[in-house]
């Protein structure tokens, strides 16, 4: 089994790419299925149901999403070899771009749409940085030139990547990243012992832990504090 | 920069691509397309027709692509009479299609000039104030409302905004093709936009059923079922059409002018332009 993980900032088309892409998979008789992971509540398992794709959900709750990602991909992988798939995407949550679930010697996607604006491929960090492809959604709505500026900042974030323009809506460039997968993606039924490509936020303040209350006197841990000596600037 | 990209530019860059040939594949059944090998040249105005679903989108993949007998038609792309080199097929960058459409949009914050500068330094370019005022001056030759370096992006109409994306690609893209897809009348002129794409040595591509914009071209690739089923070459008699049609056009654009700056239309009755077809109420 080829594990996959994909990442990508909210609405980007996450779902939809990895549903086109699992629909030409089966075009080639590659059997893939979908772990789902999400923060509060998601119907996206719904959506895979509905197109005959094996599918697990995880909604992390109060837990950030990320570090619930990392605490259950050991078992989301053997559940996807218990199920036979013969490939298992596993699509996070995004919500901050801080975080990122790729691990190494698993193939790992990124998926950015043009809609974020230009700044976005260094806004969204390691998940972008770090995945060996990135692929670009949404381009058939803005002009030539922006999505060509756009891959061009993507290529500066991410030199090593392939990067690939995908329609969620249409399919088009589906067949492509399918057949990528299929032909470059390494074996990884088990992931025990494997490392993240990227560690997570150095966390654990008061916070974490369940703190409500603002103001230093209910901060403990490992706070970091903005400085705000220097002057506003104002143009 | 990255070697990748350096391949990439040496293969479509403003000169790389001479000749671009479609070799036949399979429609969705399986049957052999039943057309010969297809060759587009720099400069050449090709038109695309077919229902939604016909394969218009797969072919420019194909192409896109640069498929090798490796995708789901089967078909090879040739460039300059020759498999190409592959290595640029994920740089993301310089690909080989560009692409116009009906629902593009600006979604950029910045000025006219600011993005010109942006697209230019995407490539490596620095734009000296001379080039990029002929982008805007090319832009203004398609249009009827005048933009300027510093008009925000998102404040431009849509004739405006057409107008300078298809100035921009034909002028700042290092894409060799261009895909033109229904892109509307109201604003800008095409035939010149056409004109500009091919005077920069694009292939041009359009996918229309406009029959105005369709009889621009000399060929007219037929889609149904995911493969090319005919070639048909534009007739004497379309080309005569096309002149009538081009007269319907200008007639339609002049209309629009008088209404935009608030004029009244009555000359137009009398104007032999104006189709004359008695009215219900002149026939009674």
């Amino acid at each position: 089994m080829k594990l996959i993980t994909v990442a990508g900032p909210p609405a980007c088309g996450k779902t939809a790419v990895i549903l086109k892409t699992a629909v030409e998979l089966r075009g080639h008789a590659v059997h893939a299925g979908v772990v789902k992971f999400d923060c509060l509540a998601t119907d996206d398992d719904e959506r895979y149901r509905r197109h005959g794709i094996p599918v697990q959900k995880g909604l992390s709750g109060s837990i950030c999403p990320d570090h619930y990602f990392a605490s259950n991909i050991e078992e989301s992988a053997s559940w996807g070899a218990r199920e036979e798939l013969d490939i298992l995407f596993t699509e996070s949550a995004g919500l901050c771009n801080r975080c990122s679930p790729h691990i190494r010697d698993v193939a790992a996607v990124a998926v950015i749409d043009v809609l974020g604006g230009i700044n976005a491929p260094r806004k969204v960090g390691p998940m972008l940085r770090t995945a060996d492809y990135v692929v670009v959604t949404k381009g058939d709505i803005v002009s030539q030139a922006e999505r060509e500026v756009f891959v061009a900042r993507v290529r500066d974030a991410n030199p090593r990547a392939r990067i690939l323009p995908v329609n969620g809506l249409s399919g088009q460039g589906a067949f492509e990243l399918a057949r990528l997968l299929r032909e470059e993606a390494p074996d990884r039924a088990d992931v025990t012992g494997s490392r993240l490509r990227y560690p997570m936020p150095g966390a654990v303040c008061s916070y974490c832990l369940g703190e409500q209350r603002i103001g230093s006197a209910h901060q403990i841990g490992n706070v970091a504090t903005l400085d705000l000596t220097s002057a506003g600037g104002t143009p | 920069m990255n070697a990748v990209q350096d391949a990439l530019d040496a293969l479509c860059g403003e000169t790389g691509v001479r000749r671009l040939t479609v070799e036949p594949g399979r429609d969705r059944r399986g049957n052999p397309e039943p057309v010969a090998p297809i060759s587009f040249s720099a400069g050449d105005v090709v038109c695309i027709v077919g229902a939604t679903g016909s394969g218009k989108s797969r072919l420019l993949e194909d192409i896109e692509w640069l498929a090798q007998g490796d995708t789901p038609t089967g078909r090879r792309v040739l460039v300059n009479g020759a498999a190409p080199d592959l290595s640029g097929r994920y740089s993301g960058t310089g690909r080989l299609v560009a692409q116009l459409s009906q629902n593009m949009n600006f979604v950029m914050d910045a000025s006219v000039g600011e993005f010109l500068d942006l697209h230019a330094g995407s490539r490596g370019l620095t734009l000296d104030a001379a080039r990029r005022g002929a982008i805007i001056d090319a832009a203004n030759r398609l249009t009827g409302e005048a933009l300027a370096a510093d008009h925000q992006l998102t404040e431009l109409s849509g004739g405006q905004s057409r107008a300078l994306m298809i100035a921009d690609t034909a002028m700042l893209s290092t894409s060799p093709i261009v895909l033109i897809d229904e892109i509307e009348n109201a604003g800008i002129d095409r035939h010149q936009a056409i004109r500009l794409l091919q005077g920069e040595d694009k292939i041009v591509l359009v996918a229309t059923h406009d029959p105005s914009l369709a009889l621009l071209a000399p060929r007219r690739l037929v889609l149904a079922g995911g493969a090319i089923v005919d070639v048909r070459r534009r007739t004497p008699q379309e080309e005569l059409l096309a002149t009538r049609l081009a007269t319907l056009d200008r007639l339609q654009e002049r209309l629009r002018n008088d209404i935009r700056t608030g004029l009244s239309l009555d000359a137009y009755l009398s104007d032999p332009a104006v189709p004359t077809v008695p009215t219900a109420k002149e026939n009674a």
